[in-house]
């Protein structure tokens, strides 16, 4: 028994890392203002990133560093769209994704051609806490991406809510014209937010292809990127609550693959749809709670307007 | 006044030039990879219109399109995203198919408007769930519609591959996931000798449907209403939760039957290769760029989604004729939304200066005129 | 002069129909390929290709050219192609994907002096009176028998996992031999199956087979490019991993026992040879073990130790009920 929660637990960690990051870089655009619905083409080019350099070099660390590199230059580019040019952000972000899916696929089949593995990221165990019995196992025997990931909780949070600066993400989400009369510079928060989500990405998509699959394919993340922005919104921008989102999902996929191995006769497409479902009618019983999105979600800034 | 006209003809041409530099990038991308640029675009343009087939090709391309455009275009007006776009195709589709397969014996024309009708309440029902969960459970739509989208595709799965299967495919051993070939008694009518039919008309009627709804009746201004100011809405006595839910199942609705018009019209059978694009050529998610090209107007979407259409045919054939691979295609596809929407920006604040120079000149010829007198 | 002028416009005129005669008499044999993956999806796009490539290499690149278009997995822009390339005179259009069938049936007697082909499948729609497709079939319960034969004589714990895509199709098919090949050697072992979902979730069939090792199987098995995810884990965690549609041994050389690898050309040889006698469909080519269009690749790498020649040589009754 003890066995199969340890067994389930680590996969829904596992799991949930990419999602993590994913959902709080997208947390921190989103409360300053803006939509990035293309979460996902950034996370593959992060992915093909790091496994390329990775399958290159060898080395790791630079791997993680292509990563990064890349996820800011998207987010450079998704902020230019969204907030210099003031796009319709649904849109653009639909046009990042079928860009970034696109480019990665082509740049896979130009410069690698075929599937490879790589030696990822090791579970690196953490002393003396990865003795402690099943906790030890689940939580800290995993490698040091899951470990960022989930570190990047309560650091989101104290950034959120213990900066001046956290202060203000939230102000120019909130009330724009308000933080622009106070001196509060929109455009570098919002450049700034949407930077760090597309850094958060990559990094996402680099836990997958360096550290937890070890493997490059195209359209290595299936759709995670839009799960991922869903999540944003189970957690109602709140670090904290994203992360149960993400664990809910990914415990109950853990738990419906599980069910399957055992041979419990549920068709495979109910068990599948689960996560799904499950997600859903928990945040709908959690409608009691009176939540607001960021005022000015989705809505370029124009100084004087409104 | 000549020189207002000139600025509106040159801000209107702003998303084509747009258009045509992401088509510019591509260029030099295909041009990296060894390719004659102007081979490969000639082929996207044979693919497109180099033929009759071609031209029908597109135009079938495009009718899913303008369906989901069509949806967007209220979701939008009313202020909420649908992505739910590939999971409404598949339920329409679905429920269309399971129809057909269970009333054979009913007379073609009678079985074929029952099941486009079956198909385009589906497709409401399942946005209408997305519409109620936000408007009284306050659920984000962008979640509820992705899982919703997921939770399609496993039922459709479920279905394809056990209760409908073609009994052939059992008999055969070769299990293939789809249903049987429908009987012809429900093909919809050809326009002409190729795959162009009669769905393409439907999706027009209904765009100019649509816009009669949204511009010309109560519902429809309503619903736009919601879409600009909820409090102003709130405190003119619109039920904004109930126009909130009717907007999702509006905009369901005819992404609904662009599904059940893909069976009846293209495949005649229903399939599945496990995810929901196999089925729908990702028209969930084209079909909004389509309504956002063509303004969120239900009449441009008409041109709009042609011109997607175009794009996406052509584009594979210039994938076939050049050997590119096929994923730089979909990075074209990136680029021309990414143009054209960064564009609007643009397009918008020359269409204000237009406007401003419009009231200049008229204050100041009026302002002339009056010191005249 | 005039006579002159005569003389050499006739000269040239008849080079240039010389020429032509010439030329038409090294006519190459002209395929066109459509998939509904990539080339390189280590998998079921993958093998076809590859095959095309053999054939290419043995008969010379100036008698048999191929064109390929791949990611057709939306079927109406595959019929586009496959309209296309019959118009544009392909000898064969292969259209490699059961979900093609429909468009074929559509098209092909259109172009009747166009050869189509498709697969898996034993259906050349000789009920409509349709008399240009091919079919092809490889029998992949026979494959996933022998998988599961070796599979339960490797086996330490007599636990298997299974991980597929959904349960259809080929996947359906190599998964019930496999089963099958397993309870002849062990009756009471245990075979646990997941499906995926999809083609492509990589993340899921990795934890699939995580979940199948803690489960206690020591042996995996699966179909669908998703799996180099699951291969990845056995490479990990030391479990044997049995692969399908080419040799996946490359990416997990110590754990991957043996594939079923699908050699295609089984098939297209003779279908060409038909092809350039005047037969342009109505036969189905099926893959099996006994002609050679399975074969099973054994990695000698990982059967550390042990010798399975002669029970791959041996004599394997493949009793699978169809």
């Amino acid at each position: 028994m003890e066995a199969i929660i340890i067994g389930i637990a680590k996969s829904a960690i596992r799991l949930a890392t990419p999602y993590l990051y994913a959902s709080i870089g997208e947390t921190l655009g989103q409360l300053s203002g803006v939509l990035n619905l293309g979460v996902d083409g950034v996370m593959l080019m992060g992915a093909f990133s790091a496994f390329y350099t990775v399958l290159k070099t060898g080395n790791l660390g630079l791997g993680l560093l292509a990563a990064i590199v890349v996820g800011a230059i998207f987010g450079l580019l998704i902020a230019f769209v969204n907030v210099t040019l003031k796009a319709e952000q649904g849109i653009s972000g639909i046009g990042f994704y079928i860009f970034g899916q696109g480019l990665s696929s082509v740049l896979f089949s130009v410069m690698i051609g075929s599937v490879h593995t790589v030696n990822g990221f090791p579970p690196l165990p953490i002393p003396w806490f990865s003795d402690l019995p099943v906790v030890g196992e689940i939580l800290f025997q995993q490698n040091i991406l899951v470990y960022g990931a989930f570190t990047l909780i309560p650091l989101s949070w104290f950034l959120l809510t213990k900066t001046p600066l956290g202060l203000n993400i939230r102000a120019v989400g909130q009330n724009p014209q308000a933080a622009d009369s106070l001196g509060v510079n929109i455009v570098r928060i919002r450049y700034f937010t949407v930077i760090a989500g597309g850094i958060l990405s990559g990094i996402a998509g680099a836990s997958l292809s360096i550290a937890l699959l070890n493997v490059f394919q195209q359209n290595l993340t299936n759709g995670m990127g839009f799960i991922a922005v869903a999540l944003v919104y189970f957690g109602a921008w709140r670090p904290l609550s994203v992360l149960n989102g993400a664990l809910l999902f990914s415990t109950v996929n853990a738990i419906q693959i599980w069910v399957q191995v055992k041979g419990i006769n549920i068709p495979p497409d109910f068990t599948l749809m689960m996560p799904y479902l499950v997600t859903i009618v928990v945040l709908t019983a959690m409608a009691k709670r009176r939540v607001r999105p960021p005022a000015a979600l989705n809505k370029p800034f124009q100084r004087g307007e409104e | 006044m000549k020189y207002k006209r000139v600025r509106e003809i040159l801000t209107g041409l702003i998303p084509i030039a747009a258009f045509l530099l992401a088509l510019l990038m591509g260029t030099m991308m295909i041009a990296i990879l060894g390719i004659n640029p102007l081979v490969a675009y000639q082929a996207l343009y044979n693919g497109a219109f180099g033929s009759i087939n071609a031209i029908a090709d597109t135009i079938v391309k495009a009718t899913p399109l303008l369906f989901v455009g069509l949806g967007i275009c209220i979701a939008f007006r009313a202020g909420v995203l649908n992505i739910g776009g590939e999971g409404q195709l598949v339920v329409g589709a679905l429920s269309a198919t399971i129809i057909c397969l269970t009333f054979p014996d009913l007379a073609g024309w009678i079985l074929i408007i029952i099941a486009l009708l079956v198909g385009l309440l589906s497709g409401a029902i399942w946005g209408g769930i997305a519409g109620f969960l936000k408007a009284y459970f306050n659920v984000n739509e962008i979640l509820s519609t992705i899982m919703l989208n997921y939770i399609a595709v496993y039922g459709m799965n479920y279905l394809l591959r056990g209760p409908i299967m073609d009994p052939l495919q059992v008999k055969l051993g070769s299990f293939i996931p789809q249903t049987a070939r429908l009987s012809q008694a429900v093909d919809l009518p050809r326009l002409i000798p190729t795959r162009l039919n009669l769905g393409t008309i439907i999706a027009i009627f209904f765009a100019i449907l649509v816009y009669i709804f949204l511009w010309r009746t109560t519902i429809g201004f309503r619903i736009r209403m919601i879409g600009q100011n909820i409090p102003a809405s709130r405190a003119s006595g619109i039920n904004v939760p109930k126009y909130m839910v009717l907007a999702f199942f509006l905009s369901g609705a005819l992404v609904g039957l662009g599904g059940a018009i893909e069976v009846l019209g293209v495949h005649h059978r229903m399939f599945t290769d496990g995810s929901a694009s196999g089925f729908t050529g990702s028209a969930g998610f084209n079909g909004i760029v389509a309504a956002l090209f063509g303004q969120l107007h239900p009449l441009g979407t008409i041109p709009a989604s042609l011109l997607l259409g175009a794009l996406l045919t052509g584009a594979n054939k210039m994938q076939r004729v050049v050997q590119i691979p096929s994923a730089l295609i979909g990075a074209l596809n990136g680029l021309i939304v990414l143009f054209v929407v960064g564009s609007e920006y643009l397009r918008r604040s020359q269409a204000r200066r237009v406007e401003l120079i419009t009231e200049v000149g008229y204050n100041s010829k009026h302002k002339s005129k009056k010191e005249d007198e | 002069m005039k006579r002159n002028k005569i003389i050499i416009i006739l000269t040239i005129i008849s080079i240039f129909v010389l020429s032509l005669v010439i030329g038409v008499g090294a006519e190459a044999f002209r395929v066109a390929l459509i998939m509904p993956s990539t080339i390189n999806d280590f998998a079921w796009s993958q093998s076809m290709y590859d095959a095309l490539l053999t054939i290419q290499k043995e008969m010379g690149k100036e008698n048999f050219q191929f064109v390929y278009s791949e990611n057709m997995f939306v079927v109406a822009d595959a019929a586009a192609a496959i309209r296309d390339y019959a118009s544009e005179g392909y000898n064969l259009v292969i259209a490699h994907g059961s979900q093609y069938g429909a468009s074929l049936a559509d098209i092909a007697p259109d172009f009747p002096k166009t050869s189509f082909a498709w697969g898996s499948t034993a259906n050349v729609f000789a009920d409509k009176g349709i008399t240009n497709i091919f079919a092809y079939e490889p029998y992949s319960e026979e494959g996933g028998y022998v998988n599961g034969v070796l599979a339960a004589k490797l086996s330490k714990k007599d636990i298997f996992g299974v991980i597929g895509p959904i349960e259809t199709g080929d996947a359906k098919r190599y998964t019930e031999g496999f089963k099958a090949g397993i309870q002849a050697v062990k009756p009471n072992a245990q075979v646990n199956v997941t499906w995926i979902g999809s083609y492509s979730d990589v993340a899921l069939a990795s934890e699939a087979a995580q979940t199948h090792i803690n489960a206690g199987a020591d042996v995996l098995t699966g179909t669908a490019q998703m799996t180099v995810g699951a291969i990845g884990v056995a490479r990990q965690r030391g479990a044997l991993w049995f692969g399908y549609d080419v040799d996946q041994s490359a990416l997990a050389p110590k754990n991957v026992v043996c594939s079923v690898d699908v050699d295609w050309v089984v098939a297209l040889k003779p279908m060409i040879d038909l092809i350039k006698k005047g037969e342009r469909g109505g036969k189905i080519f099926t893959l099996n073990l006994a002609n050679g269009g399975l074969k099973m690749v054994v990695n000698q790498e990982a059967l550390v130790g042990q010798t399975i020649e002669d029970i791959v040589k041996g004599n394997i009754q493949v009793k699978v009920k169809k």
